[in-house]
């Protein structure tokens, strides 16, 4: 399962970086939702998987293997906060389109000074 | 409970809420942000002396456990940051009362700039590295509204940049914390410090540490990764590019002797020879890029670059002398950055352009304000007796004793051409003849409140000119600190770091 996932993060940050070097707004902002993406897989991943593994300790205080519920909590933070981030963003782009009338980032260099 | 550590993240916090509940009132949102800024300045001076007196600081939030809760730790280095923080957020708040630009009021400027602060002043405070990571998302959320307030054509080219480049170096940042919990199973950064010794962590510290490199680098604006800067830290309202350039290229210089003190120091020989060999070119390109340009802001933007430059070289010799000057040298260009941009602020205001061609002749008009001006920008060319003669002078001594020649030749050079160019601003926009001359009616006088910030910041400058030996004491027991992260591990984690080093 980790080998596959760690074949799916590389192919994410692949495509995302692709998206990245293009030069289209929108195409750049689904680049850095793909990096966003894998990287919270990342964590995921990287913190071991335990397949149907409770997240707690039991009562007995018998420490079982157990899924270690940090990274989960971790992922959620940066989630969320993705989130926010990737929704200005598209705001942002509507908004530079708006204004400059292009979404191509090499037109955009004349607007600078 | 150490309420102190908690007070310069609350106190921005709630001036915010405030702020924003006064949205439509002008002069009320105004004074809020007054009260709220001398408060963080108070709160963090009387921190300070606590630091000084007591040592490092620590609370632990919720009563968690040290290594499994969030801490805020501060020492000497944080307790610094924070009061020149609270010193820009006042200097700031009046500049931008008088500046007079209600729009921006409207739009919640105030309050931007307070939670901008608290993410600021959260990221000097915190002992864990994913709550580092949370500080910086708010501080980059407030910078990135502000950045585009307005709204001009610049300003939506510039700042969508500025947002793409943050947004992929919190993506790094992420996944170096990834990679480091994945392996070692902590992210508070005093049990990182500990854990990371061991041989078996070697490889993902090295790897963790190389991206955190790059992250912290992009926020600093080191050499490879400075270009989104220039490109747009000239386009939002003055006051805001005043705030950006002495603060949040900072906390990314901050963190990376943060992260390269405490955490990552398995590997000094490797990871501070990378450091080292990037403050070189970084002193180096930002200066040649301030001598090609003919914009005020663009000037000074290039040169936040140089002199980011200086204080990684402080970071990378790595001995208590270095590292005290890098700290030094950090506080007193906080200072002085921030003046030079509102000086061009109240340029702009009187000659509604920032192209030095077309400006001149306003040291016949106000010469009161060429003498203002000369003082930071002296100070940054590094002239005696201004502050920046002695942060040049401590790191040059420093990076000679540690027989580093040739970096010390080149910031002797950069130290050259960075007057250069502060003389280039004073002889187009002050000296020269106005190329404007038929205009040549007596200007409007200069709004008194407006300079009263940018005065205050000449009169720090002059003063720490004066009494340099007073700021050094402090930025020496900081640098010893930084060079004993046991100090830092034992604050925080207490007596029981040793059993939880061997049992990780």
């Amino acid at each position: 399962m980790e080998s596959l996932l760690a074949v799916v993060i590389g192919c994410l940050y692949a495509i995302g970086l692709y998206l990245i070097l293009e030069r289209s707004l929108v195409k750049l902002i689904f680049g850095l939702l793909l990096w966003g993406q894998a990287t919270n897989l990342l964590i995921f991943t990287s913190a071991g998987l335990l397949g149907g593994k409770p997240p707690i300790v039991p009562e007995t205080g018998k420490l079982l293997s157990y899924a270690d519920p940090l990274p989960q909590a971790l992922i959620l933070t940066a989630i969320v906060i993705g989130f926010g981030m990737i929704s200005f963003t598209l705001v942002l782009s509507k908004k530079v389109y708006q204004r400059l009338h292009t979404d191509d980032l090499e037109q955009m260099k004349g607007y600078e000074s | 409970m150490n309420i102190l550590l908690a007070l310069p993240v609350v106190i921005p916090l709630l001036t915010g809420i405030f702020g924003l509940l006064t949205l439509k009132y002008h002069r009320v949102q105004a004074w809020i942000s007054h009260a709220g800024a001398i408060g963080l300045f108070a709160s963090a001076l009387i921190l300070l002396q606590s630091v000084w007196n007591q040592g490092i600081q620590s609370i632990q939030l919720a009563n968690w456990q040290a290594p499994f809760g969030i801490s805020f730790v501060a020492d000497l280095l944080s307790a610094l940051m924070l009061v020149i923080t609270g010193f820009i957020a006042i200097c700031i708040s009046f500049y931008a009362a008088a500046y007079e630009e209600k729009s921006y009021t409207k739009l919640g400027f105030y309050p931007l700039v307070h939670f901008l602060l608290m993410g600021v002043c959260g990221a000097f405070l915190t002992g864990d590295l994913f709550n580092l990571y949370v500080w910086f998302e708010v501080m980059l959320m407030s910078s990135f509204v502000l950045m585009v307030l307005g709204n001009t054509k610049m300003q939506m080219a510039g700042g969508f940049k500025y947002v793409s480049i943050n947004i992929i170096s919190s993506v790094l940042f992420l996944a170096a914390l990834g990679i480091l919990y994945g392996k070692v199973g902590t992210l508070n950064m005093a049990d990182l410090s500990v854990k990371l010794v061991q041989k078996e962590n070697s490889e993902v510290a090295l790897t963790a540490g190389i991206l955190l490199m790059v992250a912290f680098g992009i926020k600093a604006g080191v050499f490879p990764l400075f270009f989104w800067l220039p490109a747009s830290y000239h386009t939002p309202p003055v006051v805001v590019s005043a705030l950006f350039a002495g603060l949040l290229t900072k906390v990314g210089v901050y963190t990376l002797i943060r992260a390269f003190t405490l955490i990552f120091t398995q590997d000094i020989p490797y990871t501070h020879t990378i450091l080292l060999v990037i403050s070189g070119f970084t002193m180096v390109s930002g200066v040649l890029g301030a001598a090609s340009q003919y914009h005020f802001r663009k000037i000074l933007s290039f040169h936040i670059i140089s002199q980011i430059g200086y204080m990684t070289l402080g970071l990378a010799i790595f001995t208590k002398a270095a590292l005290s000057a890098a700290v030094f040298y950090t506080l007193h260009h906080i200072v002085v950055k921030t003046n030079l941009f509102l000086i061009s602020g109240v340029v702009q205001k009187a000659k509604r352009t920032e192209e030095l061609q077309n400006i001149g002749g306003l040291y016949k008009w106000y010469p009161w304000l060429a003498v203002v001006f000369l003082v930071p920008a002296l100070s940054l060319g590094g002239i005696p007796p201004l502050s920046g003669f002695f942060a040049k002078f401590a790191m040059i001594k420093a990076s000679l004793e540690a027989e580093y020649y040739w970096i010390a030749g080149i910031a002797l050079a950069v130290g050259v051409l960075t007057l250069y160019s502060m003389t280039k601003i004073w002889a187009e926009a002050f000296w020269k003849k106005d190329p404007n001359q038929e205009q040549s009616e007596a200007p409007q006088p200069l709004s008194k409140p407006m300079l009263f910030p940018i005065v205050l910041m000449a009169v720090v400058t002059i003063g720490i000119g004066l009494f340099p030996q007073w700021l050094f004491q402090f930025t020496d027991v900081a640098a010893e600190q930084l060079l004993n992260p046991q100090i830092y591990v034992q604050a925080v984690l207490g007596e029981n770091y040793e059993i939880l080093g061997q049992n990780p």
